[in-house]
């Protein structure tokens, strides 16, 4: 399989801190490919980074190939790269259904003219894109609570929300940044299924995640990320065993008895 | 030509430390609290018109100014206490226009006990110009460009030296982190408004001998004191400063070199010309979006 | 969607009710003059709520867009001899240009830096209008031509009750055509994240460029209804305190809500009217009436309510 992300060599500064610093690695179709790292270690800047959130200073980024780096995450959206928020970034206002109906926007019509005008033929996408929304939905657990506003909802359950709306966009490749962080054990266990069987219909995942074993269990490979830098990469059971590995996680306490963080 | 642009500057800077204490007094409130007072300019209208009114009741300029000083610390007191202190925690929006009614409150309550005349107070030094390089600049501006920097002297030793001011400066950084220490957060907003208060009066007593004042002078002076105050950068005292010198600048120049008909828009140009090439105002820091 | 189209089509009719059932009572043409100052008002302020309760942005100058309406048919009749029911749709296309050009650059701003940038510009839209004299009059304003329809010339309140209730159900139809639809979502969405909407492909820049002309279109059809229902035009239009009026009507009647903004106008328009048995003490109470209400419906009224009834029914 070839490599549907390449990041190479990419950094950025922050006051002269260098948060992310000559980073390189890529994500192939259909694989989990996680990060893992101490806290600040930088692992939510490579994501914005590679999001387009931020503007790297050096390196580039490839999607399928292409070159796009310094893009905008709208561009992003468009050529088949969504992503999840550490922090919850939900249309709190919005019901449960219009967040994933919002995550369609690329495959829908934009011209507001037709929206004006209230065309049968926009009735009939939102229809459409109400309907592939409720299957989405249904697939995380949501369907029952459509349409109630996203505000009243549990933070277990906007996490799964948020992966529904990413995953309606139909990306290529999907950025996880701690989707089961703060949720109970039964809920950690439904994201863990759902990451496993989101992989399997051949959409590439990275996935930034704090519980070791949700991890260790998933992951086809691990990227370690300290200060910023890569410390190692290779597959689970590897990655578990290196003592430099071990060594990093001891100042900010053991992979696995991770319980807290900010 | 030196002359003309010494006759311009003076005029731009008397109006424009006119326009840095509205922008003070913006700061000091917004600071405390996140509200952008737009009865900021009431309380200019305040200070000139009580201190006319007080003048011609037969109180010495003095005692009349201390009166005028006064009675808009009272009204400060009150919109904080009536007004701002039971819609704590509403939205910003909701906020700018509640300070919008209190402004409406004011002005209505000035037509009532004053009257819709324009008035005018006698300059502090007399009236007759003084002659600098070929400029005729009258008396009273310098009062208004010493006094205001006083003024804003005597606020920046306040914040610098004082317990209270150092309480003020720190609600401002934190308001829960204030709390925790055992600042009276309420009490602290209660003083941006009273000191804010005296500040606008102030300006009021001392540029009402040059512009005179009527009961609606305020929503003009509020509006250039919130641009001044945004091109400063929002929440720096010295970008309001700053922003209110160059915005008076701005207009003597451009009212004397190039039209006077739109004297008054040339702030608000400025103002938008600034904010598209810096968003966040000329002292403003620019912070990294976190998600 | 079923359960949607009902809400969408009752409200509607609602709206209509309200329109038509006061329209067969009201007593004389000075109630049909309020009557329609209050559609007028409305058909503003449902734009400006797209813009500012439906996407969160902020505008302190859309008055500015008002007053581009009403002088468009107050000056291209009297000085260009173009027909008064051609100026309207001429208002709205510079209404939308002048909103696209600046829209881009000032919608990037935040917060209060977009508040005043938008004040900014509708006082330099007032004062262009003040002192422009050879065109507009100057600060007491024009006369406007009255509108024809079938050589019928058009001046009784009476007439521009209908007329402006019957566009006001128009704008209320279409603001919902345009809520219902994906830039309806987006530009919900962007007020909550704007990250989060980029991220799901929404170019953020463009959503609200087209609110903004959306909304400036709105105003600039109520600036020319009100300026031929009085025929007659000041830059008071314009003026920065129409602006606050229009953002005041949007937030006590519900941000968010289409209904609200007509609930909204109706008091602020109407509220004025019955202070002035107060005379000079009109200001004073309007001033003390808006802080009042704002401290005890700073939700707006049609979302409390709306709270109050689910709460009772739970």
């Amino acid at each position: 399989m070839s490599a549907l992300l390449e990041v190479s060599g990419i950094g950025i500064a922050f006051g002269g801190v260098r948060a992310v610093d000559d980073v390189t690695f890529s994500a192939r179709a259909g694989e989990i490919f996680s990060i893992i790292g101490p806290n600040g270690a930088g692992k939510t800047t490579l994501f914005n980074l590679i999001s387009g959130v931020y503007r790297a200073d050096r390196g580039s980024v490839k999607l399928a190939g292409a070159e796009v780096g310094g893009m905008a995450p709208e561009q992003l959206a468009a050529r088949g790269l969504s992503r999840s928020f550490q922090n919850l970034q939900i249309f709190f206002r919005m019901s449960a259904v219009e967040n994933v109906m919002l995550g369609r926007h690329i495959h829908e019509d934009k011209s507001a003219w037709r929206h004006l005008l209230g065309l049968p033929s926009t009735a009939r996408q939102n229809r459409d894109t109400r309907a592939r929304a409720m299957a989405l939905l249904e697939r995380v657990g949501l369907a029952a609570l459509a349409d109630r506003q996203a505000g009243s909802l549990s933070y277990g359950m906007l996490k799964r929300l948020e992966i529904a709306r990413a995953l309606a966009a139909e990306p290529r490749i999907l950025l996880l940044d701690e989707p089961a962080a703060g949720c109970n054990p039964t809920e950690t266990a439904e994201i863990d299924r759902l990451i496993v069987e989101i992989a399997k219909s051949g959409i590439g995942i990275v996935l930034v995640e704090h519980d070791m074993k949700l991890v260790m269990s998933i992951s086809d490979r691990v990227l370690v990320l300290t200060y910023g830098r890569v410390l190692m990469e290779g597959v689970p059971g590897d990655v578990a065993r290196d003592p430099r590995v071990i060594e990093a996680y001891l100042g900010a306490g053991l992979p696995g008895s991770e319980g807290s963080h900010a | 030509m030196l002359a003309s642009f010494l006759q311009f500057s003076m005029s731009g800077l008397t109006v424009g430390a006119i326009y840095a204490l509205v922008a003070l007094g913006f700061t000091i409130i917004y600071n405390a609290s996140d509200v952008v007072n737009f009865a900021q300019g009431e309380f200019v209208m305040i200070g000139g018109m009580v201190s006319v009114f007080a003048l011609a009741a037969g109180l010495p300029l003095p005692v009349a100014g201390l009166v005028a000083v006064i009675a808009a610390m009272l009204v400060g007191v009150a919109l904080h206490r009536l007004a701002i202190e039971p819609a704590r925690g509403a939205s910003p929006v909701v906020l700018i226009i509640i300070t919008i009614g209190g402004a409406f409150a004011i002005r209505g309550l000035a037509q009532v006990l004053f009257d819709k005349q324009f008035h005018k107070l006698p300059g502090f030094s007399g009236e007759a110009p003084v002659n600098i390089l070929g400029a005729s600049i009258v008396p009273q501006a310098f009062w208004v460009i010493g006094g205001a920097a006083l003024i804003v002297l005597a606020v920046t030793l306040f914040f610098e030296r004082t317990l209270l001011g150092k309480a003020v400066l720190a609600t401002a950084a934190n308001r829960f982190a204030a709390k925790l220490v055992g600042i009276n957060t309420g009490f602290v907003t209660g003083l941006s408004f009273l000191l804010s208060a005296a500040i606008g009066a102030l300006a009021g007593i001392l540029v009402t001998p040059i512009t005179l004042t009527s009961y609606d002078v305020g929503t003009l002076l509020a509006l250039k004191g919130f641009a001044a105050l945004v091109l400063g950068g929002l929440g720096s005292a010295t970008g309001a400063v700053a922003g209110g010198l160059i915005l008076g600048l701005c207009e003597a120049f451009a009212a004397g070199y190039l039209t006077s008909t739109y004297k008054d828009a040339i702030a608000f140009l400025v103002m938008i010309g600034v904010l598209l090439v810096m968003p966040n105002g000329l002292f403003g820091r620019a912070q990294a979006e976190r998600v | 969607m079923a359960r949607f189209l009902a809400n969408r089509w009752i409200s509607l009719a609602l709206v209509a009710a309200l329109i038509v059932l006061p329209g067969l009572i009201l007593p004389s043409s000075y109630y049909f003059r309020v009557g329609a100052l209050v559609f007028i008002s409305a058909l503003a302020v449902i734009g400006l709520n797209l813009l500012l309760g439906f996407a969160g942005q902020v505008s302190l100058g859309h008055a500015g867009f008002v007053g581009i309406g009403a002088y468009a048919v107050a000056i291209l009749p009297a000085r260009f001899d173009v027909p008064v029911l051609l100026a309207v749709p001429a208002g709205m296309v510079l209404s939308a240009l002048v909103a696209f050009v600046i829209g881009r650059p000032i919608l990037r701003l935040k917060g209060h830096f977009l508040a005043v940038a938008t004040l900014g510009f509708g006082v330099l839209v007032a004062m262009v209008l003040a002192n422009e004299v050879g065109w507009t009059g100057g600060p007491d304003g024009m006369s406007v031509k009255r509108l024809e329809i079938f050589g019928e010339r058009i001046r009784q309140p009476r007439d521009w009750y209908w007329i402006s209730g019957t566009l006001l159900l128009i704008g209320m139809a279409i603001a919902q055509n345009l809520l219902a639809s994906p830039t309806g979502r987006a530009l919900r969405a962007l007020h909550d994240s704007e990250i989060a909407a980029r991220v799901a492909g929404v170019d953020v820049a463009r959503i609200k460029v087209t609110v903004f002309v959306i909304s400036a279109v709105y105003a600039s059809v109520a600036g020319s209804c009100l300026a031929l229902l009085n025929g007659h035009v000041t830059p008071d239009a314009a003026g920065f305190l129409q602006s606050v009026e229009m953002v005041t009507m949007v937030v006590l009647g519900g941000m968010g809500s289409l209904f609200g903004s007509i609930i909204g106008a109706a008091f602020l328009v109407i509220l004025p009217q019955a202070l002035t048995l107060f005379h000079e003490y009109e200001h004073l109470m309007l001033g003390i009436l808006i802080i009042l209400i704002m401290i005890f419906l700073r939700d707006g009224i049609v979302p409390t309510l709306h709270r109050l009834l689910m709460e009772r029914r739970s």
